[in-house]
């Protein structure tokens, strides 16, 4: 892939978005020709709103949204959590990576899902996973993990070989009268 | 069913109480025991647009343990009579905590692990996560593994859409149509087989190239099989295309938007079914596709009929691909050259130190290929759509984050609009059509 033009395109595309965000940018990095706009936890709607209605930039479509937890980064980063939304523009093939970095307390951001629908299995799965919080979400519970799972499986200080939560999994059973569907 | 119902009379215009689950759930009626507002602990949100005052409902579970639910979803529709008034998808049957375990592998240890994922085409995620992989190093495939990898992906795209048309086929009770694709499969794991060694999880990506080159009698046993597919998807057309059951099944069933492909991010057969022209092998080439001449096969209509045909036509141009890949097939390694990311060829690691030294390292844990600090989000196009990976790489042999972007994981989420209004059968052929695969969209 030539790397050259790959960055000199990513170059222009963060021109414009800079041009058109303003002061929402708190930071901005290319690594292999990819761009990265780092904003804040507070702007982020609006920043998105802005991205998928302008005209010129348009990234109508989120391509993913997904969730790093920074806690053993060996550099230190603004906060723990790292959101990230992979913006795409089905009319001109670009992709642009937002992220926003949330505290290692209560992790909290506006969701996205009135934006676009494909938030919202994402967002639940940052919960589940990461035990991110997004407000206004229209139905944030457990997607991957079963209900009545304890701890986020994703974050950094939780064991790979897990808890032992299969001996806890909360048994449903017809004659306690709690309905279906457990573990 | 719903018939005591309040518009009791109503019920005379559908089927009686004959449909799979209907005794239970009967029996459960004073305490359904599948309302997704019980299981999950909610009261008080569900929708009062059920059909009217006095009209009631049934909760009817459809999966995780049914046939037609295609692995293990599972969904709670809400019906009125056979038509469905909420679907309400159940997923993570089926999650193995692949992203988990990813950040506790070597690059090279993962690839085991995408074969999992989409299993029907286990090839193309092998291909996404070494073109991931490459990206994230700043490093290429040799041209020889790029067209290997081309011809492989494609006939990969080949087996998982020649199977979602034959089990969709079977869903609709076209039975043998399911019957004539696993023939064509079973001929495409012979090559799959003669090539990486497996027949299902190939695992033949490193990164930075391939295991092993592909033997000589390969690109005869790809023409071979290219030359006899065309006519077996003309009797699969011949079969379906004007047959007036799979029509009625599938025409005008499950439409979505062009808007809503885009507002609920589908990719690949799905979103091109609905006019959306996105194809990651044009946006954003990778391989030799930018090389090669092929269409981006679109409907309109947006129905599972148009899914259906963008499959279908979605093959013929795989063909057009491997034809050219193959008139270009370069000799030449097939893996980097840089002795850090890829393994040295055995007969000099047994005779050369610094070969050994190289060896060990890419072998042992803690010291395998590694790269520089940063994050990278690269894609490709799987048969179901865009396979997206986001990594991040803390300089160590292990990914710091891997974090896979299913295509079924998108897809599926449209699923509850599409099936709105429409009969149980329907939503049989609706998530035959999405061809949501369990394995990846719970990874």
């Amino acid at each position: 892939m030539a790397t050259d033009t790959v960055t000199a395109d990513t170059v222009k595309l963060l021109d414009a978005a800079t041009a058109r965000l303003g002061g929402a940018i708190v930071g901005s990095t290319v690594f292999r020709g990819q761009a990265e706009v780092e904003v804040g936890a507070r702007d982020i709607i609006s920043v998105l709103r802005l991205l998928k209605d302008d005209p010129e930039l348009a990234f109508d479509c989120l391509a993913d949204l997904t969730c790093v937890d920074y806690l053993e980064f060996p550099e230190p980063k603004p906060g723990r959590f790292g959101i990230v939304y992979i913006l795409r523009s089905t009319r001109h093939g670009r992709i642009l990576r937002i992220k926003v970095y949330l505290p290692a307390e209560d992790p909290e951001i506006p969701s996205a899902s009135g934006i676009w629908k494909a938030a919202d299995w994402a967002e639940r799965e940052i919960y589940d996973m990461y035990g991110v919080f997004f407000g206004g979400h229209p139905d944030l519970r457990r997607i991957l993990m079963p209900e009545g799972y304890e701890g986020h499986p994703l974050r950094k200080d939780y064991p790979v070989k897990g808890r032992g939560e299969r001996d806890n999994f909360p048994v449903y059973s017809p004659a306690e009268d709690k309905g279906g569907g457990g573990a | 069913m719903s018939g005591e119902a309040g518009e009791g009379d109503g019920s005379a215009a559908r089927i009686p109480a004959a449909a799979p689950g209907a005794t239970k759930a009967t029996t459960d009626r004073a305490r359904p025991a599948c309302a997704p507002d019980v299981v999950h602990g909610r009261t008080g949100s569900k929708k009062a647009d059920s059909g009217g005052p006095g009209r009631r409902t049934m909760l009817l579970n459809l999966g995780p343990q049914h046939p037609a639910m295609h692995g293990t979803l599972r969904n709670v529709l809400e019906l009125d009579g056979e038509r469905i008034v909420r679907a309400n998808p159940e997923i993570g049957f089926l999650h193995t905590g692949f992203e988990k375990l990813g950040e506790h592998m070597s690059y090279n240890q993962w690839v085991t692990l995408s074969d999992r994922m989409n299993y029907l085409s286990p090839l193309n995620n092998n291909i996404g996560y070494a073109v991931a992989c490459n990206e994230l190093f700043g490093i290429e495939f040799p041209p020889r593994a790029s067209c290997i990898l081309t011809i492989m992906g494609e006939l990969s795209r080949i087996a998982d859409h020649i199977i979602c048309v034959g089990l969709m086929a079977m869903d609709m009770g076209a039975f043998s149509v399911m019957l004539w694709t696993f023939v064509e499969r079973e001929k495409l794991y012979d090559i799959f087989e003669a090539v990486t060694g497996q027949r299902m999880m190939t695992s033949y990506t490193r990164v930075g190239g391939v295991f092993r080159d592909a033997p000589p009698e390969f690109p005869a046993m790809v023409r071979n099989f290219c030359s006899k597919l065309p006519s077996v998807l003309d009797e699969i057309e011949y079969m379906l295309n004007r047959n007036p059951i799979w029509l009625g099944r599938t025409r005008g069933i499950g439409v979505i938007t062009r808007e809503d492909a885009i507002e609920y991010s589908l990719s690949g057969p799905v979103a091109r079914a609905s006019g959306l022209a996105r194809d990651v092998r044009k946006d954003r080439p990778y391989l030799i596709y930018r090389e090669l001449d092929f269409d981006i096969v679109t409907d309109t209509a947006g129905d599972c009929f148009a899914r259906y045909k963008v499959r279908m036509g979605e093959m013929r141009q795989s063909l057009r691909i491997i034809e050219q890949a193959l008139d270009r097939l370069p000799s030449g390694p097939v893996k980097v050259d840089d002795h850090k990311i890829s393994l040295p060829p055995k007969h000099l690691v047994y005779t050369d130190m610094e070969a050994l030294i190289h060896h060990f390292k890419n072998i042992m844990p803690g010291h395998g290929p590694r790269t520089d600090r940063g994050e990278i989000y690269s894609c490709t196009e799987s048969p179901n759509g865009e396979l997206g990976f986001f990594l991040v790489s803390d300089g160590t042999g292990v990914p710091y984050r891997l974090r896979v972007r299913p295509p079924s994981f998108y897809n599926y989420q449209i699923f509850p609009k599409a099936v709105e209004g429409l009969m149980i059968s329907d939503a049989v052929a609706v998530l035959a059509s999405l061809n949501v695969i369990a394995g990846e969209l719970d990874r």
